[in-house]
């Protein structure tokens, strides 16, 4: 096993994380994953990363008044509809 | 027969009214997705709530340019991040090249040397370390070309050739600039922690 930094591995692992890879490369990925520590551990932090990202940035939600105000957009584009 | 005209013109107007008003519920389910993008997008809640208002009135006077059965949630998405590159906020610095070449995941190992020598702490624990506020400052200090393409795959889950789509840019330049934003955004967090890097 590896442990020195794999930075031809990192657009790799991004792509394979983002499910952009084909079956094939994913294949690949998956078997260099298995042989190198060193990208296995950053794959694990990785997708621990992501995860954290979401949710730290999920948070807040559309205020009500907002979501009123919208609705009363509908209205505005088509004034004569909804007369 | 004098009267079918006017029922036909009559059916054809209430079929047309039928389908803008499916168009606008199903535009409104949507509303708290594109919300998310939109107040990751702008730079504040204020600012956030003006462009979904922009959003979903440009929205709803060009229904008819939507075609049913693809990607509404993307189709809004196009309309917000066009509305948002109008308004100008695009005028931002790019971050220097030399910053965009170093610390190549060093927040992992930012992570484990705050944690001290030895610590067996797994990556969630971790990642604990870093508060709300740091990733939310981080993204917010991202160059608005880069966060928008962070914001569209990394939070919204969209693919790069759907992310090139919302922002009218080729798929190379989705790629490029993901990367950039990710080093960024990384970096950024791994100089939160304090210290040297």
């Amino acid at each position: 096993m590896s442990e020195t930094p794999c930075t031809k591995c990192e657009r790799l692992l991004q792509l394979y994380l983002d499910g952009e890879l084909d079956k094939t490369e994913a294949g690949e990925a998956e078997i260099h994953l298995d042989t190198c520590g060193y990208c296995r551990r950053q794959y694990r932090f990785e997708r621990a990363f992501r995860e954290y990202l979401r949710q730290a940035l999920a948070g807040e939600s559309m205020s009500p008044e907002l979501r009123v105000k919208l609705v009363a957009l509908r209205t505005a584009a088509h004034p004569d509809d909804h007369a | 027969m004098s009267g079918q005209a006017p029922d036909r013109a009559g059916r054809g107007l209430a079929e047309k009214a039928l389908g803008r008003v499916r168009f606008e519920e199903e535009a409104l389910t949507y509303a708290d997705q594109v919300y998310q993008v939109a107040r990751h997008l702008a730079g504040s809640k204020e600012e956030a709530e003006e462009l979904m208002q922009e959003t979903y009135a440009r929205a709803f006077r060009s229904w008819r340019s939507y075609t049913p059965g693809t990607n509404m949630r993307a189709w809004l998405l196009r309309i917000l991040t066009n509305i948002n590159i109008d308004r100008g906020r695009q005028k931002q610095r790019q971050p220097s090249a030399r910053s965009l070449e170093d610390g190549d995941y060093s927040l992992y190992d930012r992570l484990e040397e705050v944690a001290g020598p030895g610590s067996a702490e797994d990556e969630e624990r971790l990642l604990h370390r870093l508060s709300q506020s740091d990733i939310v400052d981080a993204l917010t200090a991202l160059p608005h070309d880069f966060r928008d393409v962070l914001v569209l795959v990394d939070l919204s889950e969209f693919s790069y050739q759907e992310t090139a789509q919302i922002l009218s840019i080729p798929i190379g330049t989705v790629m490029s600039r993901l990367h950039r934003a990710r080093r960024l955004l990384r970096q950024s967090l791994a100089s939160s922690l304090g210290g040297g890097t």
